[in-house]
């Protein structure tokens, strides 16, 4: 068990690695230069050859990179072109909004699906099972931005729960906070939520079929009793390693559904930076998001061998 | 008369028409008896056994006819109040010792599951209890297991297991589902003592349902032999073994000493 953490461990910091470098080389290479976005295109040679040089843009691709990842591992996260001041300032105010907005999604995930997924499947092909698997396919097939924006036109212009565009900051007291991310966050659980309670109540109908039930039967358990003692933790390893792989996605859909809600979060800061070359705070946001996305795997393996104790000692 | 099987008639209703598992079957098993249902597969005897049980699905299968236990007619009872009976008074073990057990519970909490939902006892006199029910199922070790999984042991060991979690609450009736079939012949055989050891020790009574005729001699005092869902022969083990009375209980007999022989049919008896 100890070997296979620490040869899982030696992995996830390989990956990272890689990471760091893919997201260097990649947004070295693309075209476009961060120095006209500064200067303008009507900049002189000389201007542009002295900015170059302030920026160090014209050393080595390679002693650029060691240069950086020895600024992340000292943690300096280095200099944003565009707005003149360290990343890691820069992105805490946006990390607040998406931090909040992924955990949300997450709970929302969590809070929607294992309910309704259990549900479903304890009265298989009952009134609110037949309900559920049209709502989901609909659900399902309706991309979060989508949902975004009949979210944002349902319950902020015509219902006016909330103003769209309006921006609202944790300063402004942590309810009204909150409040301001729930249909954002609602926006990226939607799908997802679907996907997992169809997930999650396959698995659960798959395990009431298996041999041990019966066996739980024969002692005198009620259904409800051999789904909660019985199916339950079994039918919920697929679901956690699907819920684990859930937050790559979440971080993924919020880039796209901070853009529908004029969310200020890393999805936006994201998305601005690459429009203006601004590589040093680009290539800590992919770093950013890949290291969750890692971590989160890296979690959901080590969650199925506490579920499964078949897993264990391998 | 403990048990008292009359006329007893499963099917399946189906758009094709009926399919019958079961026809007219009549049985009554004692006190403290030993009694064998041989067939081929296919034959009914596993099918009887879960109707016994009330294990049988009521919106898919027909069950009709008479089930007395005690003097109580189980078919007229309702799904709750059958479950006082599951695991207390009636118990049953599977052919699949590899897969009646739940992966991801210990074994001390499956063997013990029937006094959590029959009984009122303490945790720590539950685990007594296990504990002398796995030492009775021929369980070394039995405090050790107790912390382990299912897939940590063996199948021998886990039909072992099996029996000790139906014995826990000592019911009147045990019925064993082909409880050998999956296991080789030595641990067969190791198996079969230790149910005739219980039988002995603590009178409890056994309907062991098999294909293989010669397992049921080594245990059982009278036979039932089934075909196609139909008793075609029952009486005294010895008498039938020796002197079968139907062509079909021949052909069970002949067909024992070559184990190697492929069973004929579905996998369900």
């Amino acid at each position: 068990m100890m070997k296979t953490l620490a040869k899982r461990l030696l992995l996830l910091v390989g990956t990272l690695l890689l990471v760091t470098i893919l997201a260097f080389v990649a947004f070295s290479i693309i075209p476009g230069d961060p120095t006209s976005s500064i200067l303008g295109v009507e900049a002189t040679a000389d201007q542009v050859a002295a900015l170059r040089e302030k920026l160090g843009l014209d050393l080595p691709i390679w002693q650029r990179y060691l240069h950086w990842l020895g600024g992340l591992l000292t943690g300096n996260l280095g200099e944003s072109y565009n707005y003149a001041m360290p990343v890691g300032q820069l992105l805490s105010t946006c990390i607040s909004y998406t931090a909040t907005l992924a955990v949300m999604s997450f709970v929302l995930i969590v809070v929607i699906s294992l309910p309704l997924g259990i549900l479903a499947a304890r009265y298989e092909g009952g009134v609110v099972d037949r309900v559920l698997t049209v709502l989901n396919q609909i659900t399902m097939s309706v991309p979060n931005f989508v949902a975004g924006l009949l979210l944002v036109y349902v319950f902020g212009l015509v219902l006016r729960l909330f103003q769209p565009g309006a921006i609202v900051t944790p300063a402004m007291g942590w309810g009204s906070f909150l409040g301001y991310m729930f249909f954002p966050a609602l926006a990226v659980a939607l799908p997802r939520s679907a996907m997992t309670v169809k997930l999650l109540r396959g698995s659960i109908l798959s395990e009431l079929g298996q041999d041990y039930i019966r066996t739980a039967y024969s002692k005198g358990n009620s259904k409800t009793s051999a789904l909660w003692r019985h199916v339950l933790r079994n039918a919920m390893i697929p679901v956690v390693t699907f819920l684990a792989m859930t937050v790559a996605d979440i971080m993924a859909g919020s880039i796209v559904v901070e853009q529908v809600f004029g969310i200020p979060g890393l999805g936006k800061m994201l998305v601005t930076s690459i429009g203006n070359r601004d590589y040093p705070v680009v290539q800590v946001i992919v770093l950013l998001i890949a290291t969750i996305v890692v971590v989160s795997n890296f979690a959901a393996d080590l969650l199925y061998r506490v579920m499964d104790p078949r897993l264990r000692g391998r | 008369m403990m048990l008292e099987i009359n006329h007893l008639n499963i099917a399946f209703p189906h758009a094709q028409g009926h399919f019958e598992a079961v026809k007219d079957f009549s049985l009554t098993v004692e006190e403290g008896q030993v009694i064998g249902i041989v067939g081929e597969s296919g034959s009914g005897k596993s099918m009887t056994a879960h109707a016994i049980m009330g294990l049988l699905d009521r919106k898919q299968v027909q069950v009709s006819g008479s089930i007395c236990f005690d003097g109580v007619e189980l078919l007229d009872l309702s799904r709750s109040q059958m479950r006082a009976y599951q695991g207390k008074e009636l118990s049953i073990i599977f052919q699949e010792p590899m897969t009646s057990l739940n992966p991801t519970m210990k074994i001390g909490p499956q063997v013990e599951e029937a006094l959590r939902i029959h009984t009122k006892m303490s945790p720590k006199e539950r685990k007594a209890r296990a504990l002398e029910a796995m030492a009775l199922a021929g369980l070394p070790q039995a405090e050790a297991l107790y912390h382990q999984y299912p897939h940590q042991l063996s199948g021998g060991m886990r039909q072992r297991v099996m029996i000790a979690a139906a014995l826990v609450l000592r019911p009147r009736l045990l019925i064993a589902d082909e409880p050998t079939t999956a296991l080789d012949v030595t641990i067969q055989a190791q198996i079969l003592d230790t149910l005739k050891e219980i039988n002995r020790k603590e009178g409890i009574a056994i309907l062991f349902i098999s294909h293989d005729l010669g397992v049921i001699r080594a245990l059982c005092h009278h036979v039932v032999v089934m075909q196609q869902g139909k008793i075609v022969e029952a009486g005294d083990v010895e008498q039938v073994f020796y002197h079968p009375q139907q062509s079909y209980t021949r052909r069970l007999i002949a067909s024992r000493p070559t184990r190697t022989k492929l069973k004929a049919g579905g996998s369900h008896g």
